[in-house]
């Protein structure tokens, strides 16, 4: 596992203080079938289940074990998520799984947060929570399964559906402008932004593992497909359906937020690939790092002594 | 003051009477520095062993406005805030005129000749006593001091005039200012002095308060905002998540600033549903979280707390109530959310209310809350109000070593786990926090969808029917284990008045009173609010009219809402409500008030 070591200090009361985890025993790396939990919901043919298989896939790769890992969904399609894998899983509530997954990430270091969902969640309902993850940079990797349409309540557009999209609630066509999930996402000060499409699962696995090996908030969209509902949208990225898959150019400088932004200005299909990638502190670092600070004054006191302090004050 | 009054010395002879009690209301504008006072004030009373209870107003602008501070200390037991001030000190003509209605007749308006101009048809009622504490003040600390400074000088006043500890009063002075420049605290004690020599004793008499009964244990003294605070603090939570909105910030500062100290942390979120989110989401975690807000707040968060009461998540939510709706009077003192803490929400969500009834109460609330939390595995609402959040009182100093609590979870393997168990009888499953691993490798889901016992989604009307059962049946199983309230005076007899809250003081000295007059008269405090504990309607059997006394609009039907809460449980006609919103707190004489219009009337 190459998630960062983190620093267990001694007092009982910490959030980060936990039993030591059990010394590294003879288990062996999970297989699918360990990992599979409900059959997916899924419609025949949704690009969702490339995702999910790709996670399975990394989990046994790198050897990830149940309770090390937790995933969390809002509301949506690809947020039925968390039922189909077998470890710890929170099935939330419309748009608010990044503030869910980032209350685990803050007080569990020991845990790895994966977060799934689609356009809806991460852009429309829960669009400002993007924006305040991303700036604070809490550590997880979150998976946005872009299909461009609203797929679990039959066919409304979504932020993403482009304009011209014939919709239940646009019969004449999507009139309003679409998010560009890569601009926002640069512009929200996320650390690790990175785009792939269902079609391709090599790729979708080696953004998926290089967004785990990122110490920070690591975002990646993933262009999945509703063939129920909007059938045929990335055709254009699929080499099979005669479209170009186009990787990130390898001169491009991930550090680059301009360059970043300026990729993503290509029309569609564009780039796939890792759009931007800055070491930045995490929250979860900086916080701990504030405790560490404010712990040393009080060291070797119990925490009736600590707030007996503030009491005595109050005398 | 209410056995030796406050009477004007006679002829100018100095002259030292004892009093029992005394409250003083401090009138000036938000910028003043008058709650420093008052806190002052507060504080020495606690370190005396006296009682103390405060009031106070602010503007919910910035600064500029009018704004007031009351204290009432007493050697005796304090219940209220105190219906008529025996001391006025008034700032401004404005803080002169709004409030001398709140001086009782014959008491002290102690203004400040520099702004004020005594009105001559007051002077009749009440003694008036000027002393020009703006330049007075100036003159002690030079001019750079502008206004600063002037509060202190006050408080030197105060000092002479009851006769106060001054050594106790400098070391509270100078431990307010320490850390800050030496000059600083130098100017404090300059302006203190110089109020405390003015010469009052020749125009009026001094007075000194009864020796009070030795109290056991230290006092300490703090409002229930900070109890609050450190009762959560105490119950061994460590993760937070707000959104600052008055009165609750107060709260999450103190635990942003305090929980480091204990390896914990608190989150400034982006908005209300972001907060109670990553509380949830930290509470999955195994620690039971809290996030709080105002009545607005709340109502933004009530998605979140339905998903807290489906996927059987502990959770604390403290409301620190404000009038509303909407942004209402975000600086005045309401008990308008029991409907929005017992019922708001979507679908069948059953959920615990609980409500402190002063600020110690707050402390061992927030302790009892996050334990009903951790385990019956449900949010649990802390019902503050903007009254109980300012007002600072004191009381015996906890014994922390014992109320502190360690909430790491375990983490030990288990050999199954069902989250969601229907075979226990009283509903009550534990549950696996995320890092345990669970031997038979079938992991637990927490979801917001109806759920069979492993947390995967069903439509089965049977699981729907079984599982609402279970949520339900929690609540019974705690409400079994809540003891019936103490009734306060009569056990029986004509009136029984109800209260929640922070209007238990009030209610208590209305009893008390009435009790006085020959009257029967007794109360009930109710602190669990859902689920109500058992037995209260063979209490309610012993009186002939029950009067739910709150700080709520009586509705359209002419009930408050804990009485309309009453009134759908125990069907009892003899239920009626005493309700009001003023934004203000009870009076005591409008209680009486109040039942005895009704009582005439029926």
């Amino acid at each position: 596992m190459s998630l960062p070591a983190t620093e267990i200090p001694a007092r009982t009361g910490n959030i980060t203080a936990l039993p030591a985890a059990p010394a590294a025993d003879e288990r062996k790396g999970l297989t699918k079938k360990e990992l599979a939990a409900d059959h997916p919901t899924w419609c025949p043919g949704c690009g969702d289940f490339s995702v999910l298989a790709l996670y399975f896939k990394l989990i046994e790769k790198r050897k990830l074990w149940h309770e090390k890992i937790t995933t969390v969904a809002g509301i949506g399609c690809s947020s039925r998520f968390p039922y189909f894998v077998q470890a710890h899983g929170v099935h939330f509530i419309h748009g608010r799984a990044l503030p869910f997954a980032s209350g685990i990430s803050l007080s569990r270091p020991d845990l790895h947060v994966f977060v799934f969902g689609g356009d809806g969640d991460a852009f429309s309902i829960g669009g400002n929570h993007l924006n305040h993850t991303a700036r604070k940079n809490i550590k997880m990797t979150y998976v946005i399964m872009d299909n461009w349409v609203y797929g679990l309540t039959k066919k409304q557009t979504s932020p993403t559906s482009p304009q011209g999209f014939k919709s239940k609630t646009d019969t004449w066509g999507a009139v309003d402008y679409p998010i560009n999930p890569m601009k926002q996402l640069v512009s929200a000060g996320a650390t690790f932004i990175a785009r792939t499409t269902h079609t391709n699962p090599n790729h979708v696995l080696q953004m998926m593992e290089a967004a785990m090996d990122h110490d920070g908030f690591s975002v990646i969209e993933c262009l999945s497909e509703c063939v129920e509902f909007y059938e045929g949208a990335f055709d254009a990225s699929n080499p099979r359906k005669g479209g170009v898959f186009n990787l990130v150019p390898p001169e491009h400088d991930v550090t680059d937020e301009m360059a970043a932004y300026k990729l993503a200005d290509a029309s569609f299909p564009g780039y796939f690939g890792v759009f931007y990638k800055v070491n930045r502190p995490t929250k979860n670092a900086l916080e701990a790092k504030i405790n560490g600070t404010v712990q040393e004054k009080f060291k070797g006191l119990k925490d009736w002594q600590i707030l007996k302090k503030n009491f005595d004050r109050m005398k | 003051m209410s056995n030796a009054t406050l009477t004007a010395a006679p002829d100018g002879s100095p002259k030292v009477s004892k009093v029992s009690e005394a409250v003083i209301r401090i009138a000036g504008n938000s910028q003043d520095g008058i709650q420093a006072i008052g806190g002052f004030l507060a504080r020495l009373a606690g370190r005396s062993e006296q009682e103390v209870m405060t009031f106070m107003t602010i503007p919910s602008t910035i600064s500029g406005a009018p704004s007031i501070f009351q204290v009432r200390i007493g050697s005796g037991e304090v219940l209220s805030a105190g219906d008529e001030a025996d001391v006025l000190l008034a700032f401004y003509q404005h803080s002169y005129e709004d409030h001398i209605n709140s001086l009782r007749k014959g008491g002290i308006v102690l203004y400040d000749e520099d702004h004020v101009e005594p009105k001559p048809e007051w002077q009749q009622d009440y003694r008036h006593l000027g002393v020009p504490i703006s330049s007075r003040t100036v003159e002690a600390i030079g001019g750079t001091a502008k206004d600063k400074g002037k509060n202190i000088y006050a408080l030197g006043l105060v000092a002479r005039m009851f006769d106060l500890n001054l050594p106790k009063l400098e070391k509270l002075i100078r431990e307010r200012f320490t850390g800050k420049d030496e000059s600083i605290v130098n100017n404090a004690l300059t302006a203190f002095h110089a109020g405390y020599a003015y010469n009052l004793s020749g125009v009026v008499a001094t007075y000194q308060f009864v020796e009070s009964q030795k109290k056991e244990g230290a006092q300490v003294v703090m409002n229930g905002n900070e109890a609050l605070g450190y009762g959560l603090i105490a119950a061994g939570v460590r993760f937070g998540a707000g959104y600052p909105i008055t009165p609750w910030s107060d709260v999450m500062e103190l635990l942003r600033r305090e929980l480091p100290k204990y390896g914990g942390t608190f989150v400034q979120c982006e908005d209300e549903i972001a907060s109670v989110s990553m509380a949830l989401g930290a509470s999955y975690g195994g620690r039971v979280a809290v996030t709080g807000s105002s009545g607005p707040g709340i109502s933004l968060k009530t998605e979140a707390i339905g998903w807290g009461v489906m996927a059987e998540m502990p959770l604390i939510i403290c409301n620190v109530q404000r009038g509303g709706p909407s942004t209402g009077m975000p600086t005045n003192v309401e008990q308008s959310d029991l409907n929005q803490a017992v019922y708001g929400g979507h679908g069948d969500s059953p959920r615990v209310v609980l409500a402190p009834a002063d600020v110690e109460d707050c402390f061992y609330t927030a302790i009892e809350a996050v334990n009903i939390a951790r385990k019956f595995n449900i949010p649990v609402f802390i019902l503050s109000d903007q009254s109980i959040a300012t007002r600072i009182e004191a009381f015996r100093e906890p014994d922390l070593e014992k109320v502190c609590q360690d909430l790491s979870p375990d983490l030990s393997p288990i050999p199954d786990q069902k989250p969601y168990d229907l075979s226990i009888a009283d509903g009550v499953t534990p549950r696996a926090v995320p890092g345990t691993r669970i031997l038979s490798g079938k992991y637990p889901i927490v979801t917001g969808l109806e759920h069979d016992e492993m947390g995967h989604p069903t439509g089965s009307p049977k699981l729907h029917l079984q599982m609402s059962a279970k949520r339900r049946k929690k609540l019974q199983t705690l409400a079994a284990t809540f003891s019936t309230p103490k009734v306060y005076g009569a056990e029986k007899g004509n009136v029984l008045f109800v209260g929640w809250g922070s209007t238990q003081g009030p209610i208590r000295e209305a009893v008390e009173r009435a009790r006085a007059a020959g009257e029967q008269v007794g109360s009930l405090h109710i602190r669990y609010i859902s689920p109500l504990p058992n037995g209260l309607e063979k209490i309610f059997a012993n009186y002939n009219h029950i009067f739910v006394v709150e700080m709520n609009d009586e509705g359209i039907y002419g009930f408050g809402q804990l009485a309309m809460l009453l009134r759908a449980r125990y069907c009892d006609p003899k239920i009626r409500s005493i309700a009001k919103t003023d934004g203000l707190t009870w009076k005591v004489k409008d209680i009486l008030e109040r039942m005895r219009t009704k009582l005439a009337v029926n």
